[in-house]
C-alpha cells in the first residue's frame, strides 16, 4: 500500500515491502502445504473406504447366490458332497449366543451397577480388571474354555457359550456402568427423599433412566460375541448334524465359516460365503438396531 | 403398596448382592489367569525358559522354539500398525473436519458398523479374494519397485506376512478410525477458532492444534487397535501360510502365536499342549507389554504438553 508520502529508496518502505513480500510467500507456501496435506487425507480417506466397501459389497455379491430354502433349512452335509446348508450351525450359534447373554447379562449389569455405585480402591482395581479382560487375547479365551469346562466335560455349547460369556462380560460391565453413572443424582435423591429402599431406587428409577445406554451395550456386546471365531474353535467340537442340545458338541456359523473356506470344494466354500452374509446381516442389523433404539428411546424422554 | 408376606430386601442385602457379583468377576480373572499359568506349567518344568526364543519348531523331535510365531505376531501387527496409524488419522482427520457437514454422520456411521463385522468374513475375504490378486499383482509389482530393499525376497505366493498384514490392517482400521474421529471431532472450538484468527491454513489447524490436542485420546485409539491386531486368530490364520520357520521376507509365509495354537490344538497332547499354553501365556505378556508402552507414551506425552503450555 503506497502512499503519497512514500519516497523511492526509503528505508522504512523497503522494509515494509521485503516483509510484505516475505509474508506473501509464506502464505503461499503454507497454502499450498495445506491443500497437499489435505489432499493427503482425502486419499486416505478413499484408501479406507474402498477395501471396507470392498468387503461388504463381496460377501453381498457371494453370499446371496447361496441362500436357498436348503441352506436355511439343511444341516451340512459331508465334504465333497454338494448340496446340504448351515441350520445346524444357525441352531448352534443361536443357542450359544443365547446362554451367553441369559447369564452374562444380569450377572454383567450386577457388577455395571456395583461399579456406578463404588468410588475408591475396590471399585478401581475392580473396573481395571474388567478393561484388561477387554483386551485379552480371544485365543487365550479359548484355551481357558478348554481348561476350565472341555478338559472336565468335553466340547461343548455350554464351554462355548462360557467362552463368549468371558468376552461379552466386560464390555457388558462397563457399557452398563457408564449408562448407571448418566442417570442424573437428583432423581436418585428425589427417590431417597421418598424413603425409599436402594433396590426400589434400582429399580425403578436408576435402570429405567439408564435403559437406553445398557440395551445399546448389551446389544453391541452380542454383536462382539457372535463374530468370535477363535474361541469356539477350541470349545465346540464343531458337528455336522442338527444339535440343540448345548452340553453336546455342537456348529456354529463363524467356525463353519473358517473350516469352509480353506476347503477345496467350491460348494463348500459357497456356503461359507452364504455364512459370512448371514453373520455379517445379523451383526450389522444388531448394531443399527442398538443405535435406532438408543435414539428414539432418547428422543421420547425428551 | 406394601403386600404382607412378601420378601424385601433391605439395603445392606441389596449391596451385598452386587459386591458378590463384583467378587465373581474378580474371581473369574484371577480363574482365568491361575488355569492358564497352571497348565503351562509342565512346559516350562520339564523345557526349562530357553524354548520360548528357540528358532525351530520340531514337535516330533521335541523342540518347540517359539521364537519364529513371536517375530510372526509382532511382524504381522508391525505391517498392520504401520498402514493404520497414518491412513487411519488421515480419515478420521476428513471424516471429522473435511467431509460436507451433510454426509459426515452417515459416512461416520458406516464406518464405525464396519467394526462389526466379523473378523473370520476379513480372513475369508483375503483368502479367496485378495490373496490371488497379491500373488499375480501386487507382490510382484513391490518386487520389482522395492525389490533393491531386500524385503521382498522370495517367490510372490500371495498368502504370507504382507497379506496378514493387510488382512489386519482393514480389519482394525474401522476402530481406529471411529475412536480418533470421537477425539478429534471434541477438541475445543475455542482453540480451533483461536488458530484460524492468527492466520493458519486448515492443515495448520488440523496439525498443529487439534492432533495435539486428541493426542491421548489418539494413542488410546492406536493402543485399542494394536492390542486387536496382536491377538487376532481366525483372520490372520487365513491368510498368513501357516509355516513354523524365521520369516526371510516380507512375502514369505509364516506364523502368529494366535495362528500355532489354532493349527495345533487339535491334535496336541501332554509337553506339546502345555507348550500352547505357555504361547498363550507368551501372548498375553506380549499384549500387556504393548500397553504398557503404550500407557507410557501417554504418560509422557501428557507430561511433556503440560510442560509447553506452561512455558
Amino acid at each position: 500500500m503506497t502512499t503519497l508520502l512514500d519516497l523511492p529508496g526509503d528505508p522504512t518502505l523497503e522494509r515494509r515491502r521485503a516483509v510484505q513480500e516475505a509474508a506473501a510467500s509464506s502464505l503461499r507456501r503454507r497454502k499450498l502445504g495445506s491443500a497437499v496435506a489435505l489432499g493427503v487425507c482425502w486419499v486416505f480417506l478413499g484408501i479406507a473406504i474402498v477395501p471396507l466397501v470392498g468387503v461388504v459389497a463381496y460377501v453381498v455379491a457371494k453370499g446371496l447366490p447361496a441362500w436357498s430354502v436348503d441352506f436355511f433349512t439343511k444341516s451340512t452335509v459331508p465334504e465333497g458332497i454338494p448340496g446340504g446348508g448351515v441350520w445346524n450351525a444357525i441352531v448352534g450359534t443361536a443357542v450359544i449366543t443365547t446362554v451367553a447373554i441369559v447369564v452374562t447379562v444380569p450377572f454383567g449389569l450386577l457388577v455395571g451397577l456395583f461399579l456406578a455405585e463404588s468410588d475408591g480402591r475396590v471399585a478401581a482395581s475392580l473396573r481395571f480388571t474388567a478393561d484388561v479382560m477387554t483386551g485379552v487375547p480371544s485365543i487365550t479365551v479359548g484355551i481357558f474354555g478348554y481348561i476350565a469346562i472341555v478338559r472336565n466335560f468335553g466340547n461343548s455349547g455350554f464351554a462355548g457359550a462360557f467362552a463368549i460369556g468371558f468376552i461379552m462380560l466386560p464390555v457388558i460391565v462397563r457399557a452398563g456402568e457408564t449408562a448407571f453413572r448418566g442417570v442424573p443424582t437428583s432423581l436418585n435423591e428425589a427417590a431417597l427423599a421418598l424413603g425409599a429402599r436402594k433396590v426400589t431406587i434400582a429399580r425403578k428409577v436408576v435402570v429405567p433412566t439408564a435403559l437406553p445406554g445398557v440395551i445399546t451395550g448389551v446389544l453391541l456386546a452380542v454383536a462382539r460375541g457372535l463374530g468370535e471365531t477363535a474361541p469356539l474353535l477350541l470349545t465346540i467340537g464343531g458337528n455336522q448334524y442338527l444339535q440343540w442340545n448345548p452340553t453336546k458338541q455342537m456348529e456354529a456359523l463363524p467356525t463353519f465359516i473358517y473350516s469352509s473356506s480353506s476347503q477345496p470344494y467350491a460348494d463348500q466354500v459357497q456356503l461359507a460365503w452364504g455364512a459370512a452374509l448371514l453373520l455379517m446381516v445379523v451383526v450389522l442389523v444388531l448394531s443399527i438396531g442398538s443405535r435406532l433404539f438408543a435414539a428414539r428411546l432418547r428422543k421420547e424422554r425428551r | 403398596m406394601r403386600r404382607p408376606g412378601r420378601f424385601r430386601l433391605p439395603d445392606s442385602g441389596y449391596r451385598a448382592v452386587l459386591a458378590v457379583a463384583a467378587a465373581v468377576l474378580a474371581a473369574l480373572a484371577v480363574w482365568f489367569l491361575i488355569a492358564i499359568v497352571v497348565q503351562a506349567k509342565p512346559a516350562f518344568s520339564t523345557l526349562g525358559f530357553s524354548w520360548i526364543f528357540g528358532r525351530v519348531w520340531d514337535p516330533s523331535h521335541g523342540k518347540y522354539g517359539l521364537l519364529p510365531f513371536i517375530l510372526g505376531t509382532l511382524e504381522v501387527t508391525a505391517v498392520a500398525v504401520v498402514l493404520a496409524v497414518p491412513i487411519g488419522l488421515g480419515t478420521a482427520l476428513a471424516l471429522a473436519y473435511l467431509v460436507p457437514r451433510r454426509i459426515r454422520s452417515s459416512l461416520s456411521t458406516t464406518v464405525e458398523l464396519l467394526a462389526a463385522v466379523p473378523s473370520v468374513v476379513y480372513g475369508l475375504w483375503g483368502l479367496v479374494v485378495l490373496a490371488p490378486v497379491f500373488r499375480d499383482t501386487v507382490e510382484p509389482f513391490l518386487t520389482s519397485v522395492l525389490g533393491w530393499t531386500g524385503l521382498f525376497d522370495g517367490p510372490s505366493q500371495g498368502v504370507g506376512l504382507l497379506l496378514a498384514g493387510v488382512i489386519l490392517f482393514v480389519m482394525i482400521l474401522p476402530t481406529m478410525v471411529a475412536i480418533s474421529r470421537d477425539v478429534l471431532a471434541v477438541v475445543p472450538n475455542e482453540q480451533v477458532e483461536g488458530a484460524m484468527a492468527l492466520g493458519a491454513t486448515r492443515w495448520q489447524v488440523l496439525y498443529k492444534v487439534v492432533v495435539p490436542g486428541a493426542r491421548t485420546g489418539l494413542l488410546g485409539a492406536f493402543t485399542l487397535a494394536t492390542g486387536r491386531a496382536l491377538g487376532e486368530t481366525v483372520a490372520v490364520a487365513l491368510v498368513i501360510g501357516n509355516s513354523p520357520y524365521i520369516a526371510h521376507s516380507i512375502k514369505s509365509p509364516a506364523a502368529t502365536i494366535p495362528s500355532l495354537i489354532v493349527n495345533n490344538f487339535g491334535e496336541s497332547t501332554g509337553t506339546e499342549l502345555a507348550v500352547l499354553f505357555a504361547a498363550g501365556l507368551v501372548l498375553l505378556v506380549i499384549g500387556i507389554a504393548v500397553n504398557s508402552v503404550a500407557r507410557w507414551l501417554v504418560w509422557s506425552t501428557a507430561g511433556s504438553s503440560a510442560g509447553a503450555t506452561s512455558r
